[in-house]
């Protein structure tokens, strides 16, 4: 028993040495032994070998389905002027306002969207063009070939067996550090040395728990990083978007006081360094949330801040509504577009699905995290233009630089049910297209009785 | 989505759906992954509110009446039979599909089709809306074309 124990304890000891020395310390200094890129080569080309090998498969055996990652049934892009056209042009104008056949169209449409719709789609994960060998994307998988079996269980073992607890030590490390090291400079007065070690802690401690979950993260366009007294905007994805940003900037952050672990960090987060953290009943108060806000922004050398203006998770395929909130503070917005590389790891965090715990341990057990991070220029809001105006035009261009759909819906409707002004909307449409028949038939009417 | 519904579809009501509807295999599994996603409290069956979740049902402004459709005479929920048997009239007509059994029409036939527009109209179901309105739309209109849905596969 004796003889085991020591054994035991020596690889613990040398588990640590390998993780602080190859990993913790490089990482912390941003440097990188270059294991990681190796890594995500091997498993892009194995990934393309199977997409291959699949498609093989689908041509043998007919019955495997083929997955559609852009919808299942074809959809005509018209508006509804357009489509209201094709349907009477089979009958004279003249008739009247309503045609009794204008139902048809909204029949059709309705149907398509209980068969697939734009919104409801965006609160679960993407459908991958083709299966990556994780058992958790396998939709329609029909056995196809030994060597992609083999491959998936080699890849069981690697990620569960191998990397999942390399994972979940470095996270340990990471997290412990962040809560000790942001105490220890609590304790320090208000002065320069104060802000560049809290700097300093900041930064390590997001580097090694972004080594935690194998993220590779390439910044584009960094002179557009986001300055001191800005706002930083951009699309929510994860919770991993924090640490994710976190790694190249300090920020600001913005959000509801937890319980439990979150709170501990949070708490001792705000000692080192100015978050904005919010208690329930204040959230809802929005004059009280943008007014402390605004205060924090008007000190022109505090960190910059960092909002989600969704305002929930979105599964990273399309932007959806910004919410105006943020656009009335005040300040230069620099947006800011993520977009996850969805074949090594899904980073969508479906809340309605799954808690945060088993949230992370599906990421740490997942291939990597690769993500693109583009940073916009900064941009003001402009005369004549108001909060709306302004979160849309910034929404647009976030989502044209990550090659996101943009979306004017709101990401609230995950748990809300939409709004009456919307249907108004559609019925005002509608209403517009018989108005203006009318009006054609009126002036063709005229113009016969003058002749 | 696939494979963690809480039922799994069986290949023989794969068979009777695909003899009733007309749908293609993969076509069913995709819409029973679609009913069970819209089927949030997991009992297999969809109910009203199921379909005003949908947002963009919701701003319709036949949504109400399109629901209806759903569900049959006094019932408030749909199970994937009914569901299927709904979608079925939006099925696209084949060239080549030839009626085996000429007494019973297929549920995407022009006059179902045409039925199916009718009923959004016709609420308490008696079957009586203006004759000479429908008796245009039935000279005129490309029902086949414009009252159908296209899968991509």
């Amino acid at each position: 028993m004796e003889d085991l124990w020591t054994v035991a304890v020596a690889v613990f000891q040398l588990w640590i040495f390998v993780v602080v020395f190859f990993i913790t310390l490089p990482a912390m200094f941003g440097l990188s032994l270059g294991v990681t890129s190796v890594y995500i080569q091997i498993l892009v080309k194995l990934l393309e070998w199977a997409t291959i090998r699949i498609q093989r498969g689908r041509e043998e055996q007919p019955s495997v389905p083929a997955p559609l990652p852009n919808g299942i049934i074809e959809r005509a892009e018209g508006s509804m002027e357009e489509e209201m056209e094709q349907l009477r042009r089979s009958r004279s104008l003249e008739g009247g306002e309503f045609a009794l056949s204008d139902a048809l169209y909204f029949c059709k449409k309705g149907l398509e969207s209980i068969v697939d719709d734009q919104v409801t789609q965006r609160f679960s994960s993407e459908e991958l063009a083709s299966w990556n060998l994780l058992t958790r994307t396998n939709q329609n998988f029909r056995y196809i070939s030994l060597r992609l079996t083999i491959f998936w269980g080699i890849g069981v073992f690697v990620r569960y067996c191998v990397l999942f607890p390399l994972r979940i030590t470095l996270a340990i490390i990471g997290l412990s550090w962040l809560v000790i090291g942001t105490t220890l400079v609590g304790f320090l007065p208000e002065n320069s040395v104060k802000y560049w070690l809290s700097e300093v802690v900041h930064l390590t401690c997001y580097r090694i728990c972004a080594r935690a979950l194998s993220a590779t993260i390439r910044y584009h366009n960094k002179e557009n990083r986001p300055q001191k007294g800005g706002i930083c905007v951009a699309n929510h994805t994860t919770p991993i978007d924090v640490v994710i940003l976190a790694n190249d900037g300090c920020y600001a952050m913005v959000g509801q006081i937890h319980g439990g672990l979150m709170g501990v960090i949070q708490r001792s987060m705000v000692r080192s360094c100015p978050h904005v953290w919010f208690e329930r009943s204040e959230m809802k108060d929005r004059h009280a949330v943008t007014s402390r806000l605004r205060a924090h922004v008007a000190a022109k050398t505090k960190l910059p801040i960092l909002i989600f203006p969704e305002g929930t998770c979105i599964n990273n395929t399309s932007v959806m509504m910004f919410k105006k909130g943020s656009f009335e503070i005040g300040g230069t917005i620099h947006p800011v577009a993520i977009k996850y590389d969805p074949r090594l790891g899904d980073a969508f965090w479906n809340s309605s699905k799954y808690n945060m715990v088993s949230y992370l341990l599906r990421t740490m057990t997942s291939w990597a995290i690769v993500v693109n991070v583009w940073y916009l220029p900064p941009m003001t809001i402009q005369d004549g233009e108001d909060a709306v105006q302004f979160a849309n035009r910034v929404k647009s261009a976030v989502a044209c630089r990550g090659g996101l759909l943009d979306l004017a819906w709101d990401g609230s409707l995950k748990r809300g049910k939409v709004k009456d002004a919307y249907k108004e909307e559609q019925q005002k449409m509608y209403s517009r297209v018989i108005v203006r028949q009318n009006s054609i038939s009126a002036t063709h009417t005229r113009r016969d009785d003058q002749s | 989505m696939g494979s963690r519904a809480s039922r799994l579809l069986r290949e023989e009501e794969i068979e009777e759906i695909k003899k009733e509807t007309g749908f293609s295999h993969s076509q069913i599994t995709r819409l029973y992954s679609r009913f069970t996603s819209l089927d949030k409290g997991e009992n297999g069956t969809l109910s009203r509110e199921d379909f005003q979740r949908i947002p963009e049902l919701a701003i319709n402004p036949l949504g109400d009446r399109i629901i209806n459709a759903f569900f049959p005479e006094g019932e408030d929920q749909v199970n994937f039979r009914g569901f299927m048997r709904t979608l079925a009239h939006f099925r696209p007509i084949e060239d080549n599909e030839k009626n085996k059994n000429p007494a019973t029409e297929p549920l995407n036939s022009r006059t179902n089709k045409l039925l199916f527009a009718f009923r959004l109209y016709d609420l308490d179901r008696d079957d009586k809306i203006s004759r000479d309105e429908l008796l245009q739309v039935l000279e005129k209109v490309d029902v086949e074309q414009k009252m159908s849905i296209r899968f991509l596969h």
